[in-house]
């Protein structure tokens, strides 16, 4: 399996944010997207995922186990936001978006009660997910990310508001999907801890013009 | 698909999911008419389908706004935009969700409703019966608008005005085929089938329109 952006460029509004972005991950690698602040890595990522559309180039996923139309359909997207309902319990939560996601081929998801253990919140399955601190609430999002399996990972700013155990356990989960195979993005300030993850810096608007790599 | 449609009806009956603003709305609506019209029970009797029916209307536009916009917030709109699913039918099943949380109350509510205008058994059950026909598509229209608007902080009334005007037909048709039931010469059949045909109509129109506007709201 394998991610091969090729030429990617994109808008906000009417100003480029980046041009000619290209870059191929293998099954197993990761890849940091750096840059400052407004550099362009959370438009890269939505580019990615599907969700704001490219001025030009494309991403593909090739020679996946289960081949799909659009690259967004085998990604997980951790976003800003955590996707989950303050009114409902953090189990309504992860019940719903497991049997919503379904697993795609090449991988399992697993149990709902194992994905909040792996995030270290086992026992606060029954509390509504408006009741969680902000820390919490990213790592019950995290564990949506393992209750169906989607081979790529897209995540944006994934370790805002934890704190350092928090970190050391993503790292875990992310090191974790690439050994199964997986694919993993993410835009990060603060160091992940991944071993031989590969760095694409952004330079944005005013490095449109040059290549970013 | 069912995950969806039972997760929207249990947010809609938790805390601020406002399933029972609608059908609270609609026997303020129809509760304070008596009053204001005044004891005439032949005129209340006479303009009851019509009262009805106008207030099903306005309460079922009232929480149509939050039907994209609630999912929108958290980032749950995100993760439904990208799946495999065609994002018609996730929005068909959403809505099928709304109509169950806050049309089928106000179809339910119509019978008792009736009583307080003085209507008989013939126009009370005619006016569920087409309550329960056109209720449907009113949600069908609102989805387009919800999606149009789904990025406006304030879009409820802005939803409200661009759905009605394609909400008028279904009143119009509503209303003709009760008075249809109830008085004779009149035949009850046609007005109530271009009813069902309107539904129909719009639960293909609707979710289809919704999508489009929901991808293209993405940033």
């Amino acid at each position: 399996m394998r991610l091969l952006a090729e030429g990617l460029s994109a808008k906000r509004g009417e100003d480029l944010i980046f041009r000619d972005v290209s870059f191929g991950i293998d099954a197993g690698e990761a890849l940091i997207v750096k840059g400052a602040n407004g550099s362009g890595k959370s438009t890269l990522l939505r580019v990615l995922a599907g969700l704001l559309p490219a001025v030009s180039g494309t991403a593909r996923l090739l020679a996946a186990a289960h081949p799909v139309e659009r690259l967004g359909e085998a990604c997980h997207y951790l976003g800003h936001r955590n996707a989950m309902k303050r009114e409902l319990t953090v189990e309504e939560n992860l019940v719903f978006w497991k049997a919503f996601y379904g697993d795609l081929h090449g991988g399992a998801g697993i149990g709902v009660d194992a994905a909040a253990a792996a995030v270290g919140l086992g026992g606060i399955l029954h509390l509504p997910f408006g009741y969680l601190s902000a820390g919490q609430q990213r790592r019950m999002a995290m564990a949506r990310l393992l209750v169906a399996w989607r081979p790529v990972w897209i995540l944006d700013e994934p370790t805002a508001a934890l704190d350092v155990a928090a970190e050391a356990m993503f790292a875990g989960l992310v090191t974790n999907h690439l050994a199964q195979g997986g694919i993993a993005i993410a835009a990060t300030h603060q160091p992940l801890g991944l071993e031989g993850a590969r760095e694409l810096w952004m330079t944005g608007f005013a490095g449109a013009e040059q290549g970013v790599w | 698909m069912i995950p969806l449609l039972l997760r929207d009806i249990r947010l809609s009956v938790r805390a601020g999911g406002g399933a029972l603003i609608g059908v609270l709305f609609f026997m303020t609506v129809v509760a304070v008419i008596p009053f204001g019209v005044g004891p005439d029970l032949n005129l209340l009797s006479r303009i009851g389908p019509a009262i009805l029916w106008i207030g099903a209307l306005l309460a079922a536009l009232l929480g149509l706004d939050r039907l994209f916009q609630a999912e929108r917030e958290d980032g749950s709109l995100d993760l439904l935009l990208m799946q495999e699913t065609p994002l018609v039918l996730t929005v068909l099943v959403k809505c099928l969700a709304h109509w169950i949380a806050t049309g089928l109350p106000l179809v339910i509510a119509a019978p008792l409703l009736g009583l307080f205008m003085n209507m008989d058994e013939v126009a009370i059950g005619a006016t569920t019966l087409t309550l329960l026909a056109g209720t449907p598509a009113i949600t069908f229209i609102g989805a387009a608008g919800a999606a149009i608007a789904v990025a406006l902080p304030r879009g409820g009334l802005l939803v409200s005005i661009l759905v009605l005007p394609l909400a008028i037909p279904v009143l119009i048709f509503g209303v003709s085929a009760v008075h249809a039931a109830i008085e004779d010469p009149a035949p009850f059949l046609p007005p109530f089938l271009i009813l069902v045909a309107i539904n129909l109509f719009f639960a293909v129109i609707g979710p289809v329109a919704a999508a489009a506007a929901l991808r293209l709201s993405s940033d």
